[in-house]
């Protein structure tokens, strides 16, 4: 596609623009993610220019420091947690979008898409008022349950893509040869959803690490990450944060790879790009 | 094929969980928004029209309102104006670098949220990178005090958070064009500026809807960028939610207030999925 406007000295200027364009909007992206991780290694804290004194202290203040190991705890064990209610509702809530017609369906389809593009203080407040009503203490699990509700979308669009893909004839084969509909779910629907199944369970995984907004409201007496972290910027900026986010900045590397390996092996389209498209458009 | 239990077993599990943990609880919602708090700080079970007139009545509720929406709309145009260009150019120009730059576009969306906020902080502090720097090369004596705790801190960040978000669709619209449309164009002797405006540009606007609706939304609901980054002047439609649901104790009033969010954002969808199927070509 490159080739058609060579001959064209107008455009070439304009493809000129465009890569500086390009370039600087790189530039912007990157800019924040350098600072930050430049500032973990600096002896002087953060801010300061040029930065001196390069030094691992922060690491080493940071692997000393237990509260936040045990806030990274409780986000793990919350994210494993959302992505099994998500994945248990939202495979479910795919296959019934795929294969069953019930009494407003639309409806449950978009209210399923809402807390992807609602601003997370809305579903996070509707929450909390739910637990009040219902006398829930708030803990780790009103977030666990606040998570793996607001993420089942991920799951639901993920697999639903996926069953567009099967072939129907493999479970009719299946139930043929006198299996139940229970083995055949498990034997053969399951297995054939593999790949957007792992690529759902990574991003919900990702996107419960990182959620703040809908936590924020129903956090209990233990921190997550991203809430331990923003009680201590409310007292003041240290480089130990800049550490911490290095470091799961490395590990989400690993995971993203990964997950862009998945999809380029089933389909090669961005999944973010279709979630936003159907949480924008109700389908 | 399938039998009625298994459509039973499929649709019973998620309809019943979606209903207790989404349905009921934005009923929830709107039923509080009608509700008030007594002296004793006590939610009353009564219905009143109250938090609705005191809505109308207090006009900081609908400065701030219009405020946070001034704020969004320029994100989205920020986001609109970065992202356009660099999906185009993914998308047109990038040849075999193309996986890879897709990728670069994707990686900033996995550092959290809250540490690229922070992140600009740092950056924008009175003693932070920017200012530091500006005075070690002698470009300004004094630090330059506007760009922390400001609007322009809260667009600036919030911009940098949903730009690959608004890249993305707009993207995967570009991607889906049939490329022999584009040839077709120049064939016939169509400049490259009138082959953008008139096939390019026009087959790309779901993605640039769905992209810029995203953007505005979820910048209009932010709460916590305005209190890192905004300052007293930055403040939004959220961080006044989130006071009333906290240390002003008024559960019901920020009930109405998030309620009116609600319904402007659903009011957006609705308008930005007509214009989408107004817009497809499939």
């Amino acid at each position: 596609m490159e080739l058609h406007m060579s001959n064209d000295t107008n455009s070439s200027s304009g493809t000129r623009w465009l890569l500086v364009h390009t370039v600087a909007v790189f530039a912007f992206l990157y800019l924040p993610i350098a600072v930050l991780i430049v500032y973990s290694f600096n002896g002087e804290g953060v801010g300061g220019f040029p930065p001196h004194n390069l030094t691992f202290d922060w690491y080493r203040m940071l692997f000393a420091d237990a509260a936040i190991w045990e806030s990274v705890g409780n986000s793990v064990v919350v994210a494993l947690s959302a992505v099994a209610i998500a994945l248990a509702f939202g495979v479910l809530a795919a296959l019934a979008l795929d294969r069953a017609q019930f009494p407003g369906k639309a409806l449950f389809r978009r209210l399923v898409l809402l807390p992807l593009i609602l601003p997370g203080i809305i579903t996070g407040l509707s929450l909390l008022m739910l637990f009040r009503e219902a006398d829930v203490k708030l803990s780790l699990l009103t977030i666990v349950l606040g998570h793996g509700t607001a993420l089942i979308s991920v799951a639901t669009t993920e697999v639903f893509a996926g069953l567009q893909k099967l072939d129907r004839a493999q479970e009719e084969a299946s139930l043929d040869l006198g299996a139940s509909y229970w083995q055949t779910f498990w034997r053969v629907t399951i297995p054939n959803l593999q790949l957007p199944i792992i690529g759902a369970a990574l991003l919900i995984f990702t996107l419960s690490m990182d959620e703040i907004a809908v936590s924020f409201f129903l956090i209990g007496r233990d921190n997550t990450l991203p809430l331990e972290i923003w009680g201590r910027l409310r007292r003041g900026i240290t480089p130990e944060i800049n550490a911490i986010s290095t470091i799961i900045f490395v590990f989400s590397l690993v995971a993203i790879v990964i997950w862009y390996r998945l999809r380029v092996r089933t389909e090669g389209r961005p999944a973010i790009a279709e979630l936003i498209e159907a949480a924008v458009q109700g389908d | 094929m399938f039998s009625r239990a298994y459509r039973a077993a499929v649709t019973v599990p998620p309809l019943v969980w979606v209903t207790v943990f989404l349905l009921i609880p934005y009923l929830l919602m709107f039923c509080y928004s009608f509700w008030s708090v007594s002296m004793a700080q006590t939610i009353v079970h009564s219905w009143t029209l109250d938090n609705y007139r005191e809505l109308l009545r207090v006009n900081v509720y609908w400065q701030t309102l219009f405020r946070s929406m001034w704020i969004a709309a320029r994100v989205m145009l920020f986001s609109l104006l970065l992202g356009y260009p660099l999906a185009y150019y993914l998308s047109f120009h990038a040849a075999k670098r193309k996986d890879l730059l897709y990728q670069l576009v994707i990686i900033p969306l996995w550092v959290s949220y809250l540490v690229r906020a922070y992140a600009w902080k740092t950056i924008l502090g009175s003693d932070g990178v920017l200012n530091t720097l500006l005075q070690y090369t002698h470009l300004s004596k004094h630090p330059l005090e506007f760009l922390l705790y400001s609007p322009f801190a809260v667009v600036l960040t919030l911009t940098h958070i949903y730009t690959p978000f608004t890249m993305l669709p707009i993207y995967a619209s570009l991607e889906h064009i049939p490329r022999n449309l584009v040839e077709a164009s120049h064939d016939l002797g169509g400049s490259p500026s009138q082959t953008f405006w008139r096939v390019i540009f026009p087959l790309s606007i779901p993605g640039v809807l769905a992209g810029a609706t995203f953007a505005f939304v979820l910048s209009l609901g932010d709460f916590l960028a305005p209190l890192l980054l905004g300052g007293p002047s930055g403040i939004m439609i959220s961080n006044i939610v989130v006071s009333l649901f906290g240390a002003a104790y008024n559960w019901p009033l920020g009930a109405a207030i998030s309620l009116c969010m609600l319904v402007l954002v659903v009011g957006l969808l609705f308008i930005s999925e007509r214009l989408e199927k107004k817009w497809s070509f499939t």
